[in-house]
């Protein structure tokens, strides 16, 4: 076991865990932000998406040790108190979910996305978001709130 | 994923000392492969030496003859990158095409030469600009260095240091991907430089290789028709689930065909 500290959500945070521990266990079980999914648990589907140092990633394919000393970001870390970040508020505004299950990893995505192309259209969103899967929504309302949530942001 | 003991060195010293003393490490690049590898526990290393914070292994420079990128360099930030973008187009573009966005931002060009997977898009690049690959021992051309599925040239505890990439005079990648992974079903990257075309294929055969016919054919007449009836070998092509060898085949003469006119245009 190895003490493994970052910082999430802006707090600096430590967990004991073994070197096999994955950034998605840490964070839901050892944190318990459970917030970020374990979907397909093989870096495809994308539901376990969050920010490290800045770059969105799949935490079901980073070790907890890599990502030690660094900056994470969860969806829990996304709103402002009760004020929801511009994009949760486009999906809810736009109906961007239905299930619910990929919503977080989408919502990392989009924010990422729009950090780098802040002004994306319909094919660069779509081809942003190959690395997310949703099996309710068809994509059609996910990529119209990204496209939504870029006119605001 | 089995048990491991994971190390952080910081110079290629300790990563070096490390692999001599440790039982049977692996080196840890960006983990896009290996650690869904270890997940599936296909893979029981006793160590991971992570390079992230190895120092002079990422970054990339440009000057009037080559294109350097450091091993640790990920994908999007080949990418991304304004210099690739103007020195080798085709390079940023195939960068940029592999996986997906989440994907790019950990996973290493280092890490994917050294994997060597068959249908991996960089080898494609390496071999079809003749870039050298550049070891903490010795420097590899990219002709001798990829030697077929999952195999290289590297010899046991060597570390890949940077890849330099000659710029040629044009250059483009066509790949059809495997919808679901963007793995290259089959990729095929063309280059025309003051040695002669040069056409490498990703995705089809045991591994990547050189399509000689073809460049032969392009080095007399640089057109898509030129090479119009130089069908890969179905008996050497991949067969799966995905396709089969005589699809792989067809595939190799349309994208090269398609990325033959991307260099003319």
């Amino acid at each position: 076991m190895t003490v493994v500290a970052m910082q999430v959500n802006g707090k600096q945070v430590s967990a004991d865990v073994e070197p096999r521990t994955l950034l998605v266990h840490y964070l839901r079980e050892n944190l318990q932000l459970t917030g970020t999914h374990v979907g397909c648990d093989t870096s495809q589907c994308g539901a376990c998406v969050v920010h490290v140092d800045g770059k969105a990633v799949k935490s079901c394919t980073v070790l907890a040790m890599q990502a030690a000393g660094a900056l994470v970001r969860t969806i829990e870390g996304l709103a402002d108190g009760d004020k929801l970040h511009p994009v949760q508020e486009a999906f809810k505004e736009h109906h961007g979910l239905q299930c619910g299950f990929c919503t977080p990893g989408m919502i990392m995505t989009a924010v990422d996305m729009l950090r780098r192309i802040p002004k994306p259209d319909e094919t660069t969103i779509r081809h942003e978001l190959e690395g997310n899967f949703c099996r309710c929504t068809g994509y059609h309302n996910i990529v119209k709130a990204i496209k939504a949530a870029s006119e605001v942001l | 994923m089995y048990q491991f003991e994971y190390h952080r060195p910081k110079t290629l010293d300790e990563v070096t000392a490390l692999l001599a003393r440790l039982e049977s490490p692996k080196i840890l690049a960006g983990g896009m492969t290996l650690l869904a590898t270890m997940k599936q526990r296909l893979a029981a290393p006793s160590d991971l030496i992570d390079l992230q914070d190895v120092t002079g292994i990422a970054g990339i420079s440009v000057d009037a003859k080559n294109v350097t990128i450091g091993a640790m360099t990920c994908h999007h930030d080949v990418a991304s990158s304004k210099d690739v973008a103007k020195a080798i187009p085709a390079l940023a573009y195939l960068a940029g095409r592999i996986g997906d966005p989440l994907v790019r931002h950990r996973g290493t060009i280092g890490g994917s030469i050294a994997n060597n997977d068959p249908s991996a898009d960089y080898p494609a690049a390496c071999l079809g600009l003749g870039a050298t690959i550049v070891t903490n021992s010795r420097e590899i051309p990219a002709d001798d260095y990829f030697r077929g599925m999952f195999e290289t040239a590297l010899k046991e505890n060597e570390i890949i240091v940077k890849i330099v990439f000659p710029i040629p005079q044009g250059a483009a990648y066509q790949k059809f991907p495997n919808p679901a992974s963007r793995y290259a079903m089959v990729g095929v990257f063309v280059a025309k430089t003051a040695a002669g075309v040069r056409v490498a294929v990703t995705g089809a055969g045991p591994g990547v290789f050189r399509m000689t016919a073809m460049e032969t054919a392009l080095a007399k007449n640089f057109s898509a028709a030129a090479i119009d009836g130089i069908t890969a070998p179905v008996e050497e092509m991949l067969q799966d689930m995905h396709a089969s060898s005589e699809y792989r085949a067809a595939l190799t003469s349309v994208m090269a065909k398609r990325a033959v006119a991307g260099v003319s245009a």
